[in-house]
């Protein structure tokens, strides 16, 4: 064999379980459910071969999940973003090294429990012997926390926290640092520095914990359920209904192509403003 | 010394410490307005330290730091009037090159008007032949072209002082040698300071008015580049400016100026010296090559030795030599053709100098290392 070819087909085996993975857990459902978004639902619940565009003018009909998702999503993605930030910025740039790494750890320790059983957690401390109670102790009005937009941004913030640190942290523990000099030394004040060069060059970090933590959201499920009761659902609560409890397969097909839809959307976007606004390299997020 | 408003730069007793590590031990010195200074010395010498520290990124642990005979020492980096070439450059990868340029016109306050940041960054660019480049990125020029873009955003602010951190060193030898060329123009040109760091001693020498010779956190020498050559202060500076040889031997008789040296091979020379060499002590004498003059063998006289190795450079070859009792020595001899076939490896020949090229060192020269500050000035 020649070297050229052994050297292909090295490449090949390399390769081949992961592409043989991709095939059959994610193109062929991808495909199945693309197929029974344009089928009918079974009289008895399920999937019916059909040629049809119903299912997607039908998706109004659950246009509060999608609004909930899509407002929800990237606002609980913005709210991790500025709280993740700073943090970053201090981890990266103001700690001392040999901290650095317990701090780190600090931040990646919550993900060795279940995110279950800490957004459990959170159910009880907004619940109804929680927070509210604590607070009607000391004689304040009755306040409902549970159940409603802010618990599942809570949840969310919480839960997604570390995801969108640790991008930014890299790619702010990565920054030259004599570019933050040549910035001192070509007068600019700290202010302008942070905004000229430190904010410009770790965007591509931040759009990559944006990027995934949006991702994740897009798809919740968990979060909305415990912490949003059955009065702030997502996308995600929409589908587990619709393909477990109404057995309306189509639909809720449909409804998961519109979610991929949306979602490759969103990337394309920030991938675009990305590449726009750190001007040097294209970032590849896809 | 000369008068307050003629120092661009002065040290008064500035050291620098990092926990227990000394990087630069008390030091004083001054650099007059428009002189082009290098600091040159083997890494770790507290050179880059001492830059560092007029540019306002390390503070001094002692003493003050004077720019313009102003103290620094609440002055942050952006509030100083001297602008750095960082070593790579630290060019802005998230702009283009006149965006690079014209970072530091941006940063002043009132606002200068978007023509006249235009006109002075399109000027800087031709200051150092980058007229046209400004819409290039900077990761798609080369490293000389970058090198430019770096002196060009630093002198666009026309600081009263550049500092420049080994800004040659990432560049191939033609394009340092035309970049030295062109710093010294520039310099000439702006007449403002240029305060220079370097390991390279060939580059300190071609370049400055004035050469500051640092080791172990210390100045070891300040002088123009020819003092620094020919009268090395110490046994340091001789090795690490230029190439020499030393030999070793014993001070029989030491003047004013002058010393009797008997080599270990039992030659008496006589040596210039430094005033440190006393009599019945050992001493190294410090030879340069080119100062070396090779002959055919004449009898039992002088010095002789069989070359060992010949490394041809062009215009000069380097022969190393074996001399019983001394070791190998090292001698330029200037390329003749009509010669070049003469003197190869295993060929006996005599070596012999000119009487004022030898300088007595003490051997074991604890000179640097025992004094505990430096004190050295320009006179401009």
């Amino acid at each position: 064999m020649s070297g050229a070819a052994r050297k292909r087909l090295v490449t090949a085996l390399l390769l081949a379980p992961a592409a043989v993975w991709l095939f059959l857990f994610l193109v062929l459902p991808f495909v199945a459910i693309v197929v029974f978004s344009l089928g009918e639902r079974a009289p008895a619940g399920g999937y019916q071969p059909a040629l049809t565009l119903a299912q997607y003018a039908n998706l109004p009909a659950r246009a509060t999940a999608f609004w909930n998702t899509l407002l929800l999503a990237p606002a609980g993605a913005l709210a991790c973003l500025l709280i993740a930030y700073p943090v970053a910025y201090y981890l990266a740039l103001k700690v001392l090294p040999q901290r650095r790494l317990l701090l780190v750890a600090l931040i990646v320790i919550p993900f060795w429990t279940s995110l279950l059983i800490r957004t459990y957690a959170w159910m009880y401390i907004l619940g109804g012997r929680g927070i509210p109670a604590w607070l009607e102790m000391i004689g304040l009005p009755e306040l409902r926390l549970i159940n409603t937009p802010g618990a599942v941004l809570l949840g969310i913030v919480y839960g997604y926290l570390p995801l969108m640190i640790l991008p930014i942290y890299i790619s702010l523990e990565r920054l030259d640092r004599r570019l933050l000099e040549a910035s001192a030394d070509l007068g600019a004040t700290p202010f302008s520095t942070f905004f000229g060069v430190t904010l410009r060059l770790s965007l591509p970090g931040m759009m990559t914990g944006f990027s995934l933590v949006l991702i994740l959201l897009l798809g919740e499920y968990l979060i909305p359920t415990l912490l949003g009761g059955g009065k702030v659902f997502f996308i995600g609560n929409a589908l587990v209904d619709l393909f477990l409890q109404s057995r309306n397969w189509p639909f809720g097909s449909a409804i998961a192509v519109a979610l991929v839809a949306i979602a490759v959307a969103l990337l394309l976007a920030a991938n675009r403003i990305t590449a726009r606004l750190s001007g040097a390299r294209q970032v590849d997020l896809l | 010394m000369a008068g307050q408003q003629t120092l661009d730069i002065e040290f008064r007793g500035v050291s620098k410490r990092y926990g227990d590590v000394t990087a630069v031990h008390p030091t004083d010195f001054a650099v007059p307005k428009g002189a082009f200074i290098a600091l040159l010395g083997p890494s770790g010498c507290g050179k880059t330290t001492c830059l560092r520290m007029i540019g306002g990124f390390e503070q001094p642990s002692t003493g003050q730091v004077l720019i313009g005979g102003t103290d620094m020492a609440e002055v942050p980096p952006h509030r100083r009037p001297v602008n750095m070439v960082f070593q790579h450059y630290a060019l802005f990868p998230h702009f283009d090159v006149s965006a690079n340029v014209a970072y530091g016109l941006r940063q002043i306050r009132p606002r200068l008007t978007s023509s006249e940041i235009g006109r002075r960054t399109a000027d800087a660019l031709a200051m150092v032949q980058l007229a046209g480049f400004g819409a290039r990125k900077v990761h798609e020029l080369s490293g000389g072209q970058q090198q430019r873009v770096a002196l060009a955003r630093a002198l666009v602010n026309r600081p009263s002082v550049l500092l420049l951190d080994e800004p040659l060193a990432a560049l191939d030898k033609k394009l340092r040698t035309d970049m030295q060329i062109e710093l010294q123009n520039l310099q000439r040109e702006l007449g403002i300071t240029f305060v220079l760091v370097t390991h390279d001693q060939e580059e300190a020498l071609s370049m400055s008015d004035v050469v500051c010779v640092m080791n172990g956190g210390r100045i070891v020498q300040l002088g123009a580049p020819d003092e620094i050559y020919d009268r090395p202060a110490d046994r340091f500076v001789a090795a690490f400016v230029g190439k020499t040889n030393f030999l070793d031997g014993t001070v029989l008789e030491s003047t004013d100026g002058a010393a009797r040296i008997r080599l270990a091979n039992g030659m008496e020379i006589s040596a210039r010296q430094s005033g440190a060499v006393a009599a019945g002590a050992a001493a190294a004498v410090s030879l340069r090559p080119e100062a070396l003059r090779l002959g055919a063998p004449a009898g039992e006289t002088g010095l002789s030795g069989i070359i060992r190795n010949r490394i041809f450079l062009g215009s000069t070859a380097e022969y190393a030599i074996e001399v019983p009792l001394l070791g190998t020595l090292l001698a330029t001899a200037d390329h003749n053709a009509a010669q070049s076939d003469l003197l190869k490896p295993g060929d006996r020949v005599t070596i012999s100098f000119n009487p004022g090229a030898p300088l007595a060192f003490p051997a074991s020269d604890n000179k640097t290392s025992q004094r505990e500050t430096s004190h050295v000035e320009v006179v401009s």
